[in-house]
């Protein structure tokens, strides 16, 4: 076999080198294939996909992209970058790129069931103010929302965050990060008075110990994986737990697997904790120091519609956040049902495994680093599972130190810089402050230069409610910005297509593509992407990184930015504040929007001469002034002087990124130990400075079963996920010809015996089907992911395999983030279903 | 014999390429990008395309590119114990394998230190090197080779 294939390569090679030697080459400075055009541009880029944040350098000729690669001088990756990460050369260049609005027309004016037509941006913002002004008139600003994104530059979640808050004077701002990392969130604010984690990713290089909760590291956030195989393959204490619902790729490097019937990851948590406890292994010193202990109400409910059955039979579905004082002895009370009998037995994972995980917690000599995502957030007690793994970190005291880590990792590019650091969140506010807050209201008026009492004080819809008030008609005027929301919310077809379809609503999207979300909405913007605008990210170790605008956008396609700026033209402060505030406050009478919140002497102040040479910024040539500099000087006053410190502006210009806070020029590694953190003051050792009281609360809950589990007829448990070649719902990679071709279409991935019992097999055309909505797909029993029976998954990056009309839309109730791991469906050959309908 | 029937098959490729972006443009209605019209529809799903294992190496767009995978992969072990793609691209086992050595910047570590055999970090071929299917590209992309850019093809200014 060996001589067959060379004999072939060999011949193969010689044709190559005469097809070649009839090239006629140009003439030039050097010889072929010899490097060094100096025509060619580099400049350095964050990666335009996950939260790890990888550095890319990227080559630019004649105002195009050419070329790209991992960026050496770049922390994260060093030079490394994904199979994604080495396409995004192509992701701008999709043929089918939007350059113009469109609107749905008929007889020449915007009709709800009418055709999209291109229109100019002055129609598309006349309709569109419109709308906004009306609805504002006979509803108020409860009834106007934006769904923003995770994928926003810093500068367009906060220019976003004016907008919404401050101009139309509605909450109703969330990210699709909601549906990504609001447990993560929430749970730090709970835990550390203080949103993002205590340590960074040279943690990799100085722990033992990696436990992986529901992550699959080596497909969503592959950059990291080579840390952690670089580990684990150099120091030899290294081993690697993986924690997971199915088997994967991740899991191929796993000393221990541990795969566990799905919500009873709580179980395994709480078993450690008392695993370490019995034995005496409890840093008690650490705990008594430094934590509070407390306990969580429990019985909480689901996060649907409140007339649910569930939610009516829960006893605290209504003060689900709720948690009260607690003592050590009650926590080990209470820890004492979870022995290693009872949680093999829920959990279905082999004793020696679970003790042996418990084990490598409590060993004092080694370090510890856990990671989680979207197994643990996306998660009907997803709060739960982020104090529980803390707990643990807290038992143990391996927190805040080098190697030992916490660590929740986020999907997202900047689900961290913008979505959560800038608040635009529901009931956020930036720099960690709520919007329910009277004193973070009142400091952030003063900032932006806003009247005493302008901004509202109700935390608006978050994004599973604001598909049900567009349902129901009480939300009409929406802006979705650089997300794909139609493929990604859950129950699609029962709670999201119907709101955007709603006649009583106005649906606006912006975006590069024409995604599944911009086909069903009313006007569709062309927006610019990545490098065709100047932008600011921050990832999951809080490192703030910069790229200019390498690239003109094609067409009339304009950044986000611009799009929400030069809206805010269109509305004066008579027109959306009320009387009385303005009557308090003559002089901003008669005012735009854009001149009370972008042309404030703040955001304005900076010239175009401020720009790096050799660079230019579209949008600020558009309004005359340094945009994105004004709008994140402004910005960062908010967290300077207290724990949230960002450099200056043309510093990161200058750098691979810094992870905040920054003082004194300094980066943080480690958050909250004294020595690393300047917060921390001599002699403490730790500090959690988020809360009043520099302690962390260790908040215990229990297990408690899922929304739904499978029964008779919906038989199955379907998880959904990414994949590797595909970033989230695939409007940019599958574009993408190379990663297209390598994973080209949705697949359910099933156990062989699972798909034998159906009458399947590898490639048979089925349905998946739950209460809720269906799709088709094929088999896939191969492959990458290894299923238990009774389980299957089904990735989301496929428009024609929507797999979010079937998952249910329960939430964490505390953190309103949807459990797309764990609803009950039933799997059928496609050919005896359409047989029961009337088959042709 | 065999040299002049790969030319010839060399010598098509433009054509065949021409043919696909065509077919491509028009898969711009394709489902899999725009979701299923109307929405509520439940389009039925495309047979699994067939694996791409033909062996012929494909031009990267770019020098840093990962280049594809022209063979079958299927049920290649990487695990702690084994990683089968280095049982034939590994230096020791070209010369038997005539398979091309892993890139020598695969033998860098984090800091940039040449190591005599591949840097642990780079231990997990498939984050970067995928295998393609056979499935038509559903839409065109414009992406342009440097090279086509610095000399269009033929032989134009």
């Amino acid at each position: 076999m060996t001589l067959t294939r060379r004999d072939y390569l060999k011949a193969q090679a010689a044709a190559t080198a005469a097809a070649a030697a009839n090239i006629s080459l140009p003439a030039q400075a050097a010889p072929p294939g010899v490097g060094g055009d100096p025509t060619i541009k580099w400049s350095k880029a964050p990666c335009r996909f996950c939260g790890t944040g990888c550095g890319v350098m990227v080559g630019v000729k004649d105002n195009r992209v050419v070329a790209t690669h991992g960026d050496m001088q770049h922390e994260t990756n060093r030079g490394l970058n994904c199979v994604k990460g080495y396409f995004l050369s192509k992701i701008m260049y999709g043929a089918d790129r939007l350059t113009t609005p469109l609107m749905r027309m008929r007889d020449g004016r915007f009709h709800k069931d009418g055709e999209f037509q291109p229109v100019s941006w002055d129609q598309a913002f006349d309709e569109m103010a419109r709308q906004w002004k009306k609805t504002l008139k006979e509803k108020g600003p409860t009834a106007v929302g934006m769904f923003g994104s995770g994928q926003w530059t810093i500068w367009e979640g906060y220019a976003a965050s004016k907008l919404m808050r401050a101009g139309f004077r509605s909450n109703n701002l969330d990210p699709n990060a909601r549906h990504c990392m609001a447990s993560a969130a929430v749970t730090f604010i709970r835990t550390f008075g203080s949103d993002e984690p205590m340590g960074c990713y040279d943690d990799m290089e100085q722990t033992d110990i990696f436990v992986l909760w529901g992550s699959n590291m080596a497909e969503m956030h592959p950059v990291l994986w080579t840390r952690v195989t670089d580990r684990r393959l150099t120091n030899p204490n290294s081993r690697i737990f993986v924690l997971s619902t199915y088997e994967h790729r991740s899991s191929d490097l796993a000393d221990v697997s541990l795969v566990f019937k799905p919500n009873t990851d709580l179980a395994i948590l709480n078993y450690i904790a008392n695993y370490i406890v019995s034995n005496g292994l409890a840093r008690k010193d650490f705990i008594d120091k430094h934590i509070n202990i407390r306990r969580a109400n429990t019985d909480i409910g689901y996060g649907l519609r409140p007339d649910h059955t569930l939610e009516q039979r829960a006893s605290h579905a209504n003060d689900a956040q709720v948690s009260n004082p607690s003592n050590w002895d009650e926590y080990v009370n209470f820890l004492k049902t979870y022995t290693l009998d009872y949680t093999a037995e829920l959990t279905g994972v082999p004793k020696e495994r679970l003790e042996a995980l418990a084990k490598a917690y409590a060993d004092p000599k080694l370090k510890v680093m856990s990671f989680w995502t979207m197994g643990f957030n996306q998660h009907v007690r997803g709060v739960w599972a982020n104090h529980l793994v803390y707990n643990i970190h807290f038992l143990t005291g391996k927190i805040s130190e080098p190697g030992n880590s916490p660590f929740s990792l986020t999907g997202q590019p900047s689900a961290c810089g913008t979505a959560r650091e800038v608040g635009t969140f529901a009931h956020r506010l930036p720099a960690d402050m709520q919007v329910t807050n009277a004193e973070h209201r009142k400091i952030t008026e003063k900032i932006w230069k806003l009247p005493d009492g302008l901004l509202p004080d109700k935390p608006g819809f978050h994004a599973v409610q604001q598909d049900r008030m567009l349902k129901d008609g009480k939300l009409n005027c929406y802006w979705i910005q650089v997300n794909n929301n139609l493929q990604t919310a859950p129950n699609t077809a029962q709670e999201t297509y119907p709101g955007y379809r709603n006649p009583a609503n106005f649906v606006v999207v912006s975006d590069a593509y024409p995604t599944i979300t911009a086909m069903a909405a009313d006007l569709i913007l062309p927006a610019a992407m990545w490098v065709e605008k100047e932008g600011a990210y921050g990832n999951a170790e809080r490192r703030t990184h910069f790229w200019h605008q390498l690239v003109d956008a094609p067409g009339q396609a304009r950044s986000d930015l611009w799009q929400l700026m030069e809206f805010s033209k269109r509305f004066t402060t008579d027109e959306v504040w009320p009387a009385e505030i303005l009557d308090k406050n003559p002089e901003y009478k008669g005012k735009t929007l854009f001149d009370v919140l972008y042309a404030n002497k703040q955001v304005n102040k900076y010239p175009l001469s401020d720009i790096e040479a050799g660079f230019q910024s579209a949008e600020s040539k558009a309004f005359g002034f340094y945009v994105q500099k004004g709008l994140f000087e402004e910005y960062a006053e908010f967290g300077r002087g207290h724990g949230h410190d960002l450099a200056y502006f043309d510093v990161y210009h200058q750098t691979r990124g810094l992870t905040w806070p920054v003082v004194n020029n300094k980066e943080t590694k480690w958050r909250y130990r004294e020595g690393y953190d300047p917060y921390v003051q001599p002699g403490t050792g730790y500090q959690f400075y988020g809360n009043k009281d520099n302690k962390a609360n260790l908040v215990f809950a229990p297990y408690e079963p899922p929304a739904e589990s499978p029964d008779q007829e919906f038989d199955l448990w379907l998880v959904t996920g990414r994949v590797l070649e595909h970033w989230h719902s695939g409007s940019m990679t599958m574009r993408v010809p190379e990663l297209y071709r390598a994973f080209p279409g949705a697949v359910v991935f099933m156990h062989p015996d699972d798909a034998a019992a159906r009458g399947l097999r590898r490639g048979s055309e089925v349905r998946v089907v739950s209460r809720r909505g269906e799709i088709r797909s094929r088999i896939e029993t191969r492959g990458r992911n290894r299923m238990p029976r009774g389980v299957v998954f089904v990735p989301f990056f496929d428009a024609s395999q929507p797999i979010n009309k079937v998952t249910l839309d329960a939430t964490d109730p505390i953190s309103k983030q949807s459990d797309f791991k764990k609803c009950a469906v039933k799997v059928v050959p496609s050919q005896v279903a359409a047989a029961g309908e009337g088959r042709q | 014999m065999r040299l002049r029937l790969l030319m010839a098959v060399l010598a098509a490729l433009p054509v065949f390429w021409g043919a696909v972006l065509a077919g491509a443009a028009m898969a711009a209605d394709s489902p899999r990008l725009v979701g299923p019209k109307p929405f509520t529809e439940v389009p039925s799903a495309p047979a699994l395309p067939a694996e791409i294992s033909d062996d012929v190496r494909k031009m990267r767009n770019y020098p840093e590119q990962p280049p594809v995978i022209p063979h079958s992969i299927r049920d290649y072990q990487i695990d702690l114990n084994f990683n089968k793609c280095l049982s034939c691209h590994s230096r020791r086992y070209t010369e038997q394998s005539q398979a091309p050595m892993v890139s020598i910047s695969h033998y860098q570590d984090r800091e940039g230190n040449m190591l005599g055999a591949l840097a642990p970090r780079r231990y997990n071929c498939t984050a970067c090197h995928v295998q393609q299917t056979n499935a038509p590209p559903l839409v065109e992309n414009q992406f342009r080779d440097l090279d086509v850019m610095v000399s269009p093809p033929g032989g134009g200014r």
